[in-house]
């Protein structure tokens, strides 16, 4: 396999390892509301990806770091020709990153209050964008000689890109509800059984659409096959979950949003950004750096890589226990007002 | 306005904010897991509880540096995308390594470390605090690498068919010459910051004669990490003054506002003139010193911007190529000015702890609260020095600022990101500096708040977690 292909398989490979894992977190941010009568049952939710988002959100950006280094050009286009839509998704990262570490900071309902509407609004536009970025990506965009993208933001507002949006809405509030299922104990877990009971059928009707409509117009014979596991998965989770095997649930929405991501890469490749202007797509090999940088990332990424997903799993399994109601402390750990009154 | 001014605001704003977050990072990640670690070695409380109180003023400015890195990493492409199709060949490779081998280390462990009190044996708990430590010291090594190509691009050439810089030696941008003495010196400056935090806080306590056990070893520890690492920035500082006149005379110039050559040249301390000092109405001048700061000679001879700027027009054309003189200037004075006095704050303050004692001069604690503010100011500015002092370079020598700009965004965006990322980090600041002095006025927590639940009773199933967001 040519260098420029195996670095097209590892960007895919770590936006998927991103939207699998990111993808849940995004979910629970969602359902925060939904799910979580008072206080403690949002810290309940709140604590079932504390651990592990932060680790999670770091897929982005070795997925934005190893695009730099492998395909300059796809990264500077990209993230120049899609400049809102990414503003809004940094602006709402930011937001949540802080409102995680920051909202068990005070023992004071409405601080309380706008850190969970920070943790919601912050997972839902990051959760809709990407969708909607994706689908453009994959749909092509106006891309002038220079591989500049050439149209304006309403270029990027088109019924296509706005289902995806959708449909990642949909399958990361699913795989989120899911995993509040497995990861929870008493009335959140039967919750959030019952919301993705619900979720599921917008998934498959929302995702099922999208997938077809990009089979038609973008796929390749083999992505039938990865659509056929994408809707198996959907499926399996929604038989899972009514049968109260949540594990398997869990398995059915990953391996659902797995084999969607590599639907589209797959009807993506041998382009990176194809442009509506013809002629002018950036590709794999185009838009690629020199054999000897590709050379340096292969080993370096070879190595590591194992690693990383060692470390991070190990990180899963000390976590691995549900958490309840009952395992959340009375007092806030981190703050006890009445000594500050008295110093 | 001008779009390539509001990038560079955008980038200015946001780098030096961020980069209030990273040393501290840095410098205290190392420090608690250094006290974790005494607690384990020694037994006693205090130490576990100077590392809970640390540690979680630790975890309040972490979240601050990791959400505001994020934007570093995208505003390449979204601001810069001239800059990143030159450069990606080069300069990406430094930044996707520092993600997959620092930033899944620093944010995994540290998930590990602040819900695995109770879950990890004490020894691999206060392991993963020193990798997180490790890996923001990596971080700091790739991102340092790759801003030292910039300041002085090695192992590479232009492709003369496509324009754009490719990468033939990866080992010299790893081994820069710039790289290997900016590397100690920001190390040596993010312990010096963690240190000052330490003593500012420990200083309020202890002027208050609160939680004596507990801050008078923590106010010890910061007092020698002070020491140590003034001197650390001030080694490596020097030889990166030596080499920046070798790799960048402008700057050193800059600098200075050496505006004709001189042999030897004076060091000046103090200028009133003309803001640029061009004229130059009262100044405090120290003979020579400069010559021995630029080039290690008493007699050696400094170049002067009008020179200099002569010679870059015959290498590269017509063109400005002299950066803001006041800034570097002045942001050069506060950084050198600061790192001298941190070090004699730090040597004062050891001597006035001498076995045991606390002074009673309430002015004494005041300073040592007021020193916390100054490592934050010199790191600020050190940073405006080198990299205001590169212009018109982003590359220097090789691809100027001015074409790095992305041609397809319109000013229009590129303002609603400078103001949004501005008000954002603005209400942040307001928000993160809230809860700092919050949690450390209110001090350590007390033995028994730390000491772990003799309750055996419950089955480990059911016990509360010991933290929880």
């Amino acid at each position: 396999m040519e260098l420029t292909t195996v670095w097209f398989v590892i960007i895919a490979f770590l936006w998927i390892g991103y939207f699998f894992l990111e993808g849940f977190d995004f979910g629970v941010g969602i359902l925060l509301p939904v799910l979580g009568r008072d206080d403690t049952e949002r810290r309940v939710l709140i604590n079932t990806i504390g651990p592990v988002w932060d680790g999670n959100e770091v897929w982005l950006l070795v997925a934005g770091g190893a695009t730099f280094a492998a395909f300059p050009e796809w990264y500077a286009t990209l993230f120049s020709g899609f400049y809102l839509p990414l503003l809004a998704i940094l602006l709402a990262l930011i937001v949540r990153g802080v409102a995680f570490e920051y909202r068990g900071k005070k023992d004071d309902v409405r601080w309380r209050r706008r850190w969970d509407q920070a943790i919601f609004w912050g997972s839902l536009v990051p959760a809709v964008l990407w969708g909607v970025a994706f689908a453009n990506i994959v749909r092509g965009v106006p891309l002038d000689d220079n591989h500049e993208y050439a149209g304006s933001l309403l270029d990027l507002v088109n019924p296509y890109a706005l289902l995806g949006g959708l449909v990642t809405l949909a399958l990361f509030v699913l795989h989120g509800a899911v995993f509040l299922a497995l990861k929870t104990t008493g009335e959140v877990r039967e919750r959030a059984s019952r919301v993705a009971s619900v979720v599921v059928a917008a998934a498959i009707a929302a995702g099922g659409l999208f997938l077809l409509l990009t089979q038609l117009q973008y796929g390749k014979p083999v992505t039938w096959l990865t659509v056929a596991v994408a809707a198996a998965g959907l499926v399996g989770a929604a038989l899972a979950n009514t049968r109260g095997r949540e594990g398997w649930a869990f398995i059915g929405t990953g391996t659902a949003i797995v084999a969607a991501v590599v639907t589209l890469f797959l009807a993506l490749y041998p382009n990176v950004m194809p442009s509506t202007i013809p002629g002018n797509s950036l590709t794999t090999t185009n838009a690629a750096a020199t054999p000897y940088t590709l050379t340096i990332m292969t080993v370096v990424a070879v190595i590591f890589t194992p690693l990383v997903l060692l470390y991070q799993g190990w990180t899963y399994w000390v976590f691995r226990k549900r958490i309840g109601v009952a395992h959340i402390p009375q007092e806030p750990t981190q703050s006890t007002p009445s000594r500050e009154l008295v110093s | 306005m001008d779009p390539l001014d509001i990038a560079r605001w955008q980038f200015g704003i946001t780098t030096v904010y961020h980069f209030l977050f990273v040393p501290l990072t840095i410098g205290l990640s190392a420090l608690v897991a250094g006290l974790e670690t005494a607690w384990i070695r020694t037994g006693k409380v205090a130490y576990l509880r100077a590392t809970k109180f640390w540690g979680k003023l630790f975890l309040i400015n972490f979240a601050m540096g990791v959400v505001t890195g994020i934007v570093q990493e995208f505003q390449f492409g979204m601001n810069w995308s001239e800059y990143s199709r030159f450069v990606g060949d080069i300069f990406g490779a430094p930044l996707a390594i520092e993600g997959l081998l620092a930033f899944f280390m620093e944010s995994t462990f540290l998930g590990l470390w602040i819900f695995g009190w109770d879950k990890l044996p004490k020894k691999l708990h206060a392991a993963c605090m020193w990798m997180v430590a490790l890996g923001t010291t990596l971080s700091a090594y790739f991102i340092l690498a790759a801003n030292s190509w910039m300041q002085h691009p090695v192992g590479y050439r232009i492709n003369e068919a496509t324009g754009r810089a490719e990468l033939t030696d990866f080992v010299a941008v790893l081994t820069n010459s710039t790289m290997l003495t900016t590397f100690p010196h920001t190390i040596a400056a993010s312990y010096l910051t963690a240190g000052l935090f330490i003593v500012g806080i420990s200083a309020w306590h202890l002027a208050r004669g609160k939680h004596v056990e507990v801050f008078r070893p923590s106010l010890k520890m910061a007092l020698v990490v002070t020491l140590i690492a003034s001197l650390g920035v001030a080694v490596s500082g020097d030889l990166q003054g030596k080499l920046m006149t070798e790799q960048q005379p402008m700057k050193m110039a800059a600098a200075e506002a050496l505006y004709e050559t001189e042999q030897p040249a004076a060091f000046s301390l103090f200028t009133v003139g003309t803001l640029d000092g061009s004229e130059e109405v009262f100044s405090v001048r120290v003979p020579k010193v400069l010559s021995f700061l630029a080039t290690g000679d008493f007699d050696g001879k400094v170049e002067g911007i009008n020179d200099l700027q002569a010679a870059a027009q015959e290498t590269y054309g017509p063109g400005d190529y002299r950066p803001i003189i006041p800034v570097t200037y002045w942001t050069f004075r506060l950084m050198v000015g600061i790192g001298f006095l941190t070090a004699g704050l730090a040597l004062v303050g050891l001597w006035l702890i001498r076995r045991g004692r606390l002074p009673k001069n309430r002015w004494v604690w005041r300073i040592g609260v007021l020193s916390l503010a100054l490592p934050f100011i010199a790191n600020s500015v050190g940073w405006i020095f080198t990299e205001m002092g590169r212009q018109p370079w982003a590359v220097y020598g090789v691809l100027k600022t001015s074409a790095s700009l992305s041609p397809g965004v319109t000013a229009a965006s590129m303002l609603i990101s400078l103001i949004a990322l501005t008000v954002l980090y603005g209400v942040l600041a307001v928000i993160e500096a809230g809860l700092m002095v919050r949690f450390a006025k209110q001090g350590p927590p007390t033995e028994a708040e730390v000491l772990p639940d003799s309750d055996t009773a419950k089955d480990d199933s059911d016990r509360a977690l010991t933290f929880a967001y």
